[in-house]
């Protein structure tokens, strides 16, 4: 069943010559129910704006986004997302952090915070719930975030890179617990990611998506298991084909600005 | 606990020199005091209890000035972060009263509201105020957006992100603006009780003056700057400090 659904998708943003800037044009696109989606795409290619619309936190110039049967305007608890910068609250613990979310849904005291240990504990943090975010790795905070995210039980998961700050090592590590989470929640989560490895090794599916104007080019789907062995032959072919796909926007891209630098 | 020897040496140095010079005997005892007799002059003060009831009346004044600056400073920040109008009025108004010196408020306060309290404690608002002002306009401008499109996601309507995300995420500046009130509402409470009578500290200061006593003079300035330093290194310093570490802003 489709959760969300992409209709005629623009947006526009003015720029200061008055031109009109398409960051993204005619997107269309349904995401299923479970399934685990990937944006990738050279940067200014519109994929993180594309999921603040989805977040509701940014409005599109034209075109909608259907959350089942409830159009989408506003950010709401249905879909929570994850930042690069992990933004926790400083001030707070990271238990404390963990039930920011759940005190606003005004579960009952009791049940809320034990819900919140159990999230820390899926991200294996139990240990860590009275310390401060400053305390904490970068990998430990982005758990932390994961987990804030988690136990108000969304709908959908919105990441936006949220590897993309980690060491290689911390990253792979969060790889394998994110898709640990992802299998036990049985969350839909949309991934934006400019690491085309990540994102095969993660997704179910893969946007790749062009600049000038930020556009759909190709959609890949990947039905290996997981976890998955990154040796996979298939794997690196998806992995090989979205890289010669990015090379040519990218080229593209530098075409333009040599063109525009040009004239 | 390594600084304190230099600071002790550094302390004893002072006081020779002061000492060598009462000894050379260029002025007159009372207007030249010995280190030994502002020593007296200071735990008869303290025994005759005159400094323990200036200081408290002292710390009445600025206590209650000094409160109603926080809460108008925070208000007026507050205002002036959320509306660019106000921001635009009344901004560059706030950082013109910044520069106004408090104690030039005080013939205007003895007009208005004649001599006594009320007069010193609008001195003391007027002091405090435009720091605090200015401070919490800045650290609520610059909550890191991403914390408040992080809790928008999860759902937090206005009042909520502004209670428990925009102003504690501000608390470093607020802390800051909080310091410098405090430090300048102090500045001005010593200017107004200095002119507009009452009992404090600043009107002892004035008695020294009257009865050629500079030796209650000294004291009194002592005082003064003591406190100033005890309250802004061990109260304000360590807030700060604490506040600093937990937000994660110290580099060290």
């Amino acid at each position: 069943m489709n959760l969300l659904n992409i209709k005629d998708l623009n947006k526009n943003f003015k720029q200061e010559n008055e031109n009109q800037l398409e960051v993204l044009k005619n997107i269309n696109l349904k995401i299923k129910e479970k399934e685990f989606i990937s944006f990738i795409g050279p940067s200014g290619c519109g994929k993180s704006t594309l999921l603040n619309i989805l977040a509701g936190l940014i409005p599109a110039s034209s075109g909608q986004v259907m959350l089942k049967n409830k159009l989408i305007q506003n950010p709401g608890n249905d879909r929570v997302m994850v930042f690069q910068e992990a933004a926790l609250f400083p001030w707070l613990t990271v238990i404390e952090n963990v039930l920011f979310g759940l005190k606003i849904k005004n579960i009952d005291k009791k049940k809320a915070y034990q819900k919140a240990l159990d999230q820390l504990e899926a991200v294996q943090l139990k240990n860590f719930k009275d310390s401060y975010p400053h305390q904490l790795s970068g990998g430990m905070k982005q758990r932390v975030a994961i987990a804030r995210a988690l136990v108000i039980d969304p709908e959908i998961l919105l990441m936006d890179e949220p590897f993309g700050a980690l060491d290689e090592q911390t990253r792979l590590m969060l790889h394998h617990q994110l898709i640990k989470l992802w299998q036990d929640t049985e969350k839909t989560i949309v991934f934006v990611t400019h690491n085309i490895r990540e994102a095969v090794k993660l997704s179910d599916r893969i946007i790749v998506f062009g600049s000038n104007p930020g556009r759909i080019v190709e959609e890949f789907k990947i039905d290996i298991p997981q976890p998955r062995d990154r040796e996979n032959p298939t794997l690196v072919r998806i992995e090989n084909k979205i890289l010669k796909l990015l090379e040519k926007e990218i080229k593209k891209q530098g075409e333009n600005t040599y063109e525009k630098i040009a004239t | 606990m390594k600084k304190l020897l230099p600071k002790t040496i550094f302390i004893l140095l002072i006081l020779a020199v002061w000492q060598f010079l009462f000894q050379l005997n260029i002025w007159p005892d009372f207007l030249f005091p010995s280190p030994r007799m502002v020593m007296i002059t200071l735990i008869e003060g303290f025994k005759d209890r005159t400094f323990i009831f200036a200081i408290t009346a002292s710390f009445k004044r600025l206590l209650i000035g000094y409160s109603i600056s926080l809460l108008f400073g925070l208000m007026l920040g507050v205002l002036i972060a959320s509306f660019q109008l106000i921001e635009d009025t009344i901004g560059p108004f706030i950082l013109a009263l910044q520069s106004v010196p408090s104690v030039v408020w005080l013939p205007l306060a003895l007009l208005w509201f004649s001599m006594g309290e009320k007069a010193i404690i609008f001195v003391v608002v007027l002091g405090g105020t435009w720091n605090m002002v200015i401070n919490a306009s800045t650290g609520i401008k610059n909550v890191q957006p991403v914390l408040i499109k992080a809790a928008k996601t999860m759902g937090v309507n206005k009042i909520h992100l502004f209670w428990k995300v925009i102003l504690p995420a501000a608390v470093p500046h607020l802390i800051t603006g909080m310091r410098l009130s405090w430090a300048f509402s102090w500045r001005a409470l010593m200017a107004g009780e200095l002119i507009g009578s009452g009992d404090g500290l600043g009107q002892i200061l004035m008695w020294g003056r009257d009865m050629g006593n500079m030796s209650l003079v000294i004291t009194v300035i002592l005082l003064i700057g003591s406190i100033g330093y005890l309250t802004d290194n061990f109260l304000f310093k360590k807030a700060e400090t604490i506040v600093l570490n937990r937000w994660g802003l110290n580099s060290k």
